[in-house]
């Protein structure tokens, strides 16, 4: 920036209208990514009745009884529960290969490293088909616990990646500086490396909450009777979906903004201290 | 922020300065046990199985989805030379392609504005790049259909511009697929793209100014060649789920729009006919693959695999 300042004026020109070229094209993207995000908020004020699809004028009937419309709150708790199962197993497991691969050495680190990232690169069709093939050649009956193997599966490789980033920036100096000051392996790893990746944990959790909590083609081939909100409501979508989900969704959309604004907030005052 | 490093980290090895500890030689083993457990019995035992279903054929006289193992592997040629699919195969594959190519195209310059314009906005911008996925896909998916439905603003805008006759239409199409498509991966094509511009050392490209680079030059030596990671990320994270998907195609397409991904659908859940939808399945996984080694070979990041 400091070069234009002393650049001819065509070419301080040149910059200003590039820049300003890039903002409104930053503008126009960032339109195109919320506006589906608008229409849903603003139709959860619609007076729908059955079908949410046309304006039909201003009520709040559907925020003052989100659980009007049969189904929805039923298959809201059911992901939520789901969610939040599949976060604590997949987190769990994915933390912990994640640090075998970081801090240690051994055979068969690149059979490894492939196995997590194939569940990462296999079309979610194929994902949900090949587990339905085997569930229907062994007799599972589908429902809850197919849809959650299935959802803990597809997390594991997402909360690997994102803990390994975590841990790959620690300074592997901090743990021994503890153990050079008496602290066992134990206790160096419980208060020192556990802290210091766990920001990484929660955002490896929070992805892998969002993932299973948005799933739908997986969850579509193993579930069987058993419904979550997205599955409810792209059945709901051939025969009118009601406003209520409108409303769930965009009550969930502002939690969820609050939650990161909140956290980014924090580290952003941390920072300045 | 860390969602965005972590997936194109996916793509490259971390030059990391930990040194391995020297804890027992089993310990990685025995931390690695359960997760890996689990993705062999949940994930490679399944495409096994459906290996198997693929080479099956239907019980003679039995009912609907009765299917006995013959080794059959004339289900490959039989399902391959069919034009009920691999004309959706094809069209997957153009669809995903045109999906990748206008969210590269609309990806890298948002990607590239938060980075180097968004100032102190920088993580405000970023959380409205992933806000979207706070509201269910299907419901975004569906309001599209709102959105370019005839009495729409986007058909309003067309029309006025005389891009669209008076009764002409943009759904169901097409067109509102792709844009479906593109729209559902925007983000990860933005966010790895955001992870590798944010890594770049501004010096580099004051470096290039002074070695009087003009500002296009100095993008085009050497912005561009540092963020190619993240671009071979993004148009991975977009690529594949495109290609695999039918939520875009079933709710904003015709039928003449169908891609593989509603043909699997279809053809496993409503026909119950598992070896010819595992055949597809598997044409599909394999195709991608292909085209993705492909793809990373050229740009020559080997160390994915």
């Amino acid at each position: 920036m400091s070069t234009t300042a002393k650049a001819p004026a065509t070419v301080r020109m040149r910059t200003w209208s590039g820049d300003n070229v890039l903002k409104i094209y930053a503008f126009i993207a960032f339109v195109y990514l919320l506006l589906p995000v608008a229409y849903t908020f603003v139709f959860s004020f619609n007076d729908a009745g059955r079908t949410n699809l046309v304006w039909r004028g201003f009520t709040l009937d559907n925020w003052r009884n989100p659980c009007g419309a049969p189904q929805v709150c039923e298959s809201v708790v059911n992901s939520v529960v789901l969610a939040a199962g599949v976060t604590v197993v997949a987190t769990i497991l994915g933390a912990m290969i994640a640090f075998a691969l970081v801090r240690h050495q051994f055979r068969g680190r690149s059979t490894t490293n492939l196995t997590i990232f194939l569940p990462m690169a296999t079309p979610e069709v194929v994902l949900g088909s090949s587990l339905l093939a085997l569930f229907l050649n062994v007799f599972v009956p589908l429902g809850f616990w197919t849809v959650f193997i299935a959802h803990v599966m597809f997390c594991i490789s997402f909360v690997v990646v994102t803990v390994k980033a975590r841990v790959a920036s620690l300074d592997a100096r901090l743990e021994q500086a503890a153990m050079d000051l008496y602290a066992s392996e134990r206790e160096a790893f419980r208060r020192i490396t556990l802290p210091l990746v766990m920001p990484g944990i929660a955002a490896a959790a929070l992805l892998a909450f969002s993932l299973s909590f948005d799933d739908f083609i997986i969850t579509n081939f193993n579930s069987g009777q058993f419904t979550t909100f997205p599955k409810f409501v792209y059945v709901a979508s051939t025969r009118g979906i009601p406003a209520q989900a409108n409303v769930i969704a965009s009550a969930m959309f502002f939690i969820a903004l609050a939650l990161v604004l909140i956290s980014q907030i924090r580290s952003m005052r941390r920072k300045e201290v | 922020m860390s969602i965005a490093a972590a997936i194109a980290d996916t793509l490259e090895e971390q030059p990391h300065h930990n040194k391995p500890q020297k804890a027992g030689k089993l310990t990685p083993y025995w931390l690695m046990l359960p997760g890996l457990l689990w993705l062999a019995i949940f994930f490679v035992v399944p495409l096994v199985t459906l290996f198997g279903t693929s080479l099956m054929t239907p019980v003679p006289g039995g009912e609907v989805g009765e299917f006995e193992q013959t080794f059959h592997f004339a289900n490959y040629w039989n399902t391959l030379t069919d034009s009920t699919y691999y004309v959706p195969l094809f069209r997957s594959f153009l669809y995903a392609g045109a999906a990748t190519l206008l969210a590269l195209a609309i990806g890298y310059p948002l990607a590239y504005a938060i980075a180097f314009k968004g100032g102190k906005y920088r993580n405000l911008l970023l959380v409205l790049v992933i806000a979207p996925f706070f509201v269910s896909f299907i419901l975004r998916t569906v309001a599209w259909r709102q959105i370019l439905a005839d009495e729409g603003p986007v058909v309003a805008i067309l029309r006025w511009a005389g891009l669209v006759s008076e009764t002409g239409g943009v759904y169901p199409s097409a067109f509102a697929v792709i844009m479906g498509l593109t729209y559902n991966f925007l983000p990860f094509m933005t966010l790895p793209i955001y992870a590798s511009l944010e890594r770049v050392d501004h010096r580099l490209i004051e470096a290039a100014g002074d070695l009087y680079a003009k500002p296009i030059t100095g993008f085009r030596k050497v912005t561009f060649p540092l963020s190619l990671p993240g671009v071979v990320a993004g148009t991975l994270l977009t690529f594949i789920p495109a290609a695999g998907d039918y939520v875009n195609a079933a709710l904003l397409g015709r039928p003449s729009n169908t891609m593989i991904g509603n043909r699997i659908e279809y053809t496993f859940l409503s026909v119950n006919d598992y070896p010819t939808a595992a055949v597809l399945s598997f044409i599909l996984m394999a195709s991608i693959l292909v085209l993705v080694l492909f793809y990373v070979r050229r740009l020559g990041t080997e160390d994915l695999v």
